[in-house]
């Protein structure tokens, strides 16, 4: 066990601190400052694409820091794995407010899928697009009668000549409205098993026939929207895989985005405001984080964000040694969801009764911004696999107990 | 950056499970439980032949000079095969006399921990879940101690105990040999067979001052919370292992009981607490050694929270099994009596949550 990066390491640090010093500056990096009561803040999804930061990416592209695992052919920076470079890069570009590879489904879940699945022509026409922003992505995946059961979707495509048309709805989209494009779950073999007649097609969304209904959701922000389509047209050659085959061709996507949400840099941003507010909050005469209740389940919530932390170098050590990290890979979503919830919900009760008040009111604390944590903790919960999906996942893959009988 | 273990201590964690497999089955385990010490010299012997009570003495006493990560790997690996015995005082012992002030008399103590002919063990906590060093109320005056201990490990089996008590310059840590004049051992019942502890009351008790100040009895303490920790851990991964393969097996409505979701996900929501928590104590035995500005607080979450996590486990396990994990015959039980110590020694999850908070400087 050794904490510390060798000489090596060491040497590759500075040279990334140096570039970044050198083509983002203070100014960059103060421009970059974001609401922090903002969804984008909580979720971590904020992220700047402008020209400036665009130009930045593709200059740390071409020195091998961003996109590592992507072919240059394909507008990445195809370097050799390695896990722990990756940290340092990562752990330097956010401590100078530098642009990082853009976490959206895009880059996090298309990409991996396009690479692993993807035509020629396909790669060449999305991949590099997508890793800087220039075409932004949603996920057509859930409906209104399949979520946790997602292959039970409905929305169909039938061929006509060398078009799909699609018809159904999509639900829970996130990023709808934004979206250029969707890459989308379609059932195309209304005959076979439900697993295998569904294909795995990108939908352009100023189609025909699409309609975006925003849906409102309990923060009172909308996010995503439920998506209507009416014979859409899609192209045949926007197909990932073979027809039918896009059950498979999506286990690539919902890998990724696990991982995506597994991470526990954002349950350390909750954590180090939560100090702060218990620290500055007055709670029946002394402040909130003097009160032994408060202190003890502070002090609680701590212990298991750094055992989330300390796991995360663990399997980032299991990764570097190119070991099988097993039972430890399954659980950090898990974890991250139900450590959330209480994370936010300590955060609620260290404002005592001012945690009634409404995110964005004057005299709430920090702008009632816990509050939005506090609601988003159940969006985390829910969202890439419910919790009790997640718990179904672990007990049977992971600890090996009998699968239970599905239809 | 390497937060893994070494091949050596990989090594040394699958010699001391294999050694364990072989010698110590919960056969052992209870026929050691049902003897009026709770010390099977016989299996000490075993483990002295692999060199674990020495695994902390610096080579130059005849041990190995590792760091306090290998000692809690053993740790975990008796917290998983629920080994009877007297390790966890022989290391936290061992913690105090590596931070001595007199070196002469704490190598000859060192060297007889590692050649297993000195069976030693700490008397730290007072009446009142007392463990703070400068709230002792055992005196030393003269050369001579005088106070009362209400819960010294294997105090009966040892040779020598290390006592922490106060005198005109503050706390400090004495040396009191077997048989000291005016010392009483009564040993007492306690609910974890595998780890005994007694009364020890000290009256004009000769002892020898081996280290002034609290930082010999604060490493104790923190090497214990640390094999505490590791010690849970192993026994709450043992539970899941039991109940894992019980629920296979044991059928009701015509099929494994783990085939339900309510036994699925119990289980599952227990072993995903569990899993993280190994880098925690991991993380707070390396710390003891290499990062000390962070060791003191580490240790005091590592035990809290592993020793939470293990009384759920076993209450958990318990459940899952139904009638047959609530009687004596079925091994769970051990591991039950074993969180209970393990959640008790040294102070509980709260008061070393309370200590956290102090050391945060909140």
């Amino acid at each position: 066990m050794n904490l510390s990066f060798s000489p090596e390491y060491e040497a590759f640090r500075a040279e990334v601190r140096a570039f970044v010093a050198e083509h983002w500056t203070a100014a960059d990096a103060a421009a970059t400052e974001v609401d922090p009561d903002s969804v984008a803040a909580m979720t971590g999804a904020a992220v700047r694409t402008d020209e400036r930061a665009a130009s930045f990416r593709t200059l740390a592209i071409e020195r091998g820091y961003l996109y590592r695992h992507v072919p240059r052919a394909y507008g990445g920076s195809e370097q050799a794995p390695d896990p722990l470079k990756a940290v340092i890069i990562s752990e330097e570009f956010k401590s100078a407010k530098a642009p990082f590879e853009i976490m959206g489904q895009g880059p996090s879940m298309l990409v991996p899928t396009l690479l692993e699945h993807g035509t020629e022509a396909q790669k060449q026409r999305f991949v590099r697009d997508t890793l800087v922003g220039k075409i932004r992505w949603c996920q057509g995946y859930s409906e209104p009668g399949a979520g946790s059961d997602l292959a039970s979707l409905r929305t169909k495509g039938e061929l006509d000549g060398d078009h799909w048309v699609v018809n159904g709805q999509k639900i829970w989209t996130s990023s709808a409205q934004e979206a250029e494009w969707m890459f989308a779950l379609v059932r195309t073999e209304p005959d076979q098993p439900k697993h295998d007649g569904i294909t795995y097609m990108l939908i352009e969304m100023n189609s025909p026939g699409i309609d975006v209904r925003p849906l409102r959701q309990m923060t009172g922000d909308v996010d995503f929207s439920e998506v209507f389509f009416e014979n859409v047209r899609v192209p045949v050659d926007g197909v990932i895989g073979a027809r039918g085959q896009g059950w498979i061709v999506s286990r690539s996507t919902l890998k990724h985005e696990r991982a995506l949400i597994g991470n526990a840099a954002l349950q350390r941003r909750t954590f180090d405001g939560l100090v702060l507010l218990a620290q500055t909050v007055e709670l029946r005469g002394g402040r909130a984080i003097d009160d032994p209740v408060i202190r003890d389940r502070l002090v609680a919530v701590e212990t298991r964000l750094l055992a989330a932390e300390r796991h995360g170098q663990r399997l980032l050590t299991l990764s570097a040694r190119g070991e099988d990290p097993g039972f430890a890979a399954m659980v950090p979503k898990l974890y991250a969801t139900s450590l959330s919830y209480d994370l936010a919900k300590l955060a609620m009760d260290v404002q005592g009764d001012k945690g009634l008040l409404a995110t964005g009111e004057e005299q709430a604390h920090f702008s009632g911004m816990f509050t939005v944590a506090y609601m988003w903790s159940l969006g985390i919960l829910i969202a890439g696999g419910t919790a009790n999906i997640q718990r179904n996942i672990i007990a049977e893959r992971g600890l090996g107990m009998p699968r239970e009988v599905r239809k | 950056m390497d937060f893994g273990l070494s091949e050596e201590q990989v090594l040394l964690k699958d010699s001391v499970r294999r050694y364990f497999d072989g010698e110590c089955p919960t056969s052992r385990v209870r026929t050691v439980m049902e003897g009026s010490d709770g010390h099977d010299t016989g299996l000490w012997s075993g483990l002295t032949e692999m060199g674990l009570p020495g695994l902390l003495v610096p080579e130059a006493q005849g041990g190995s000079g590792l760091d306090l990560l290998d000692a809690a790997l053993v740790a975990e690996e008796m917290g998983w095969a629920c080994t009877p015995g007297p390790y966890l005082a022989c290391v936290m012992a061992t913690a105090a006399l590596l931070a001595a002030d007199d070196g002469t008399v704490a190598e000859r103590q060192l060297s007889g921990i590692a050649a297993g002919e000195i069976l030693a063990t700490v008397a730290m906590g007072e009446h009142g879940d007392e463990w703070d060093a400068d709230r002792l109320q055992t005196r030393a005056e003269n050369g001579t101690l005088s106070g009362t201990k209400p819960l010294v490990p294997y105090a009966a089996s040892a040779d020598v105990i290390l006592v922490a008590a106060c005198d005109a310059d503050g706390p400090g840590l004495w040396l009191v040999e077997r048989g000291a004049a005016g010392m009483t051992i009564a040993p007492l019942q306690g609910t974890d067979l595998t780890r005994r502890v007694a009364l020890v009351t000290l009256a004009g008790t000769p002892g020898t001052k081996i280290a002034s100040g609290r930082r010999a009895i604060d490493r104790a303490r923190d090497a214990g919370l640390v094999l505490l920790a590791a010690d849970a851990y192993g026994g709450a991964q043992r539970c899941v292992e039991m109940t894992r393969d019980y629920v296979m097996t044991r059928e009701q409505f015509g099929q494994p009981i783990g085939a339900f979701q309510a036994v699925k996900h119990q289980l599952a929501d227990l072993a995903t607490q569990l899993e993280p928590a190994l880098s925690l104590w991991w993380y707070a035995a390396h710390a003891y050694d290499h990062i000390p500005e962070e060791a003191e607080r580490h240790a005091a979450l590592a035990k809290a929270h592993l020793a939470d996590l293990y009384d759920r486990a076993t209450r958990d396990c318990t459940e899952l099994h139904g009638g047959i994990g609530f009687t004596w015959e079925y091994d769970l039980q051990l591991w039950f009596r074993r969180a209970i110590f393990d959640r008790a020694f040294l102070g509980d999850a709260a008061h070393h949550r309370q200590r956290a908070a102090d050391l945060a400087g909140w």
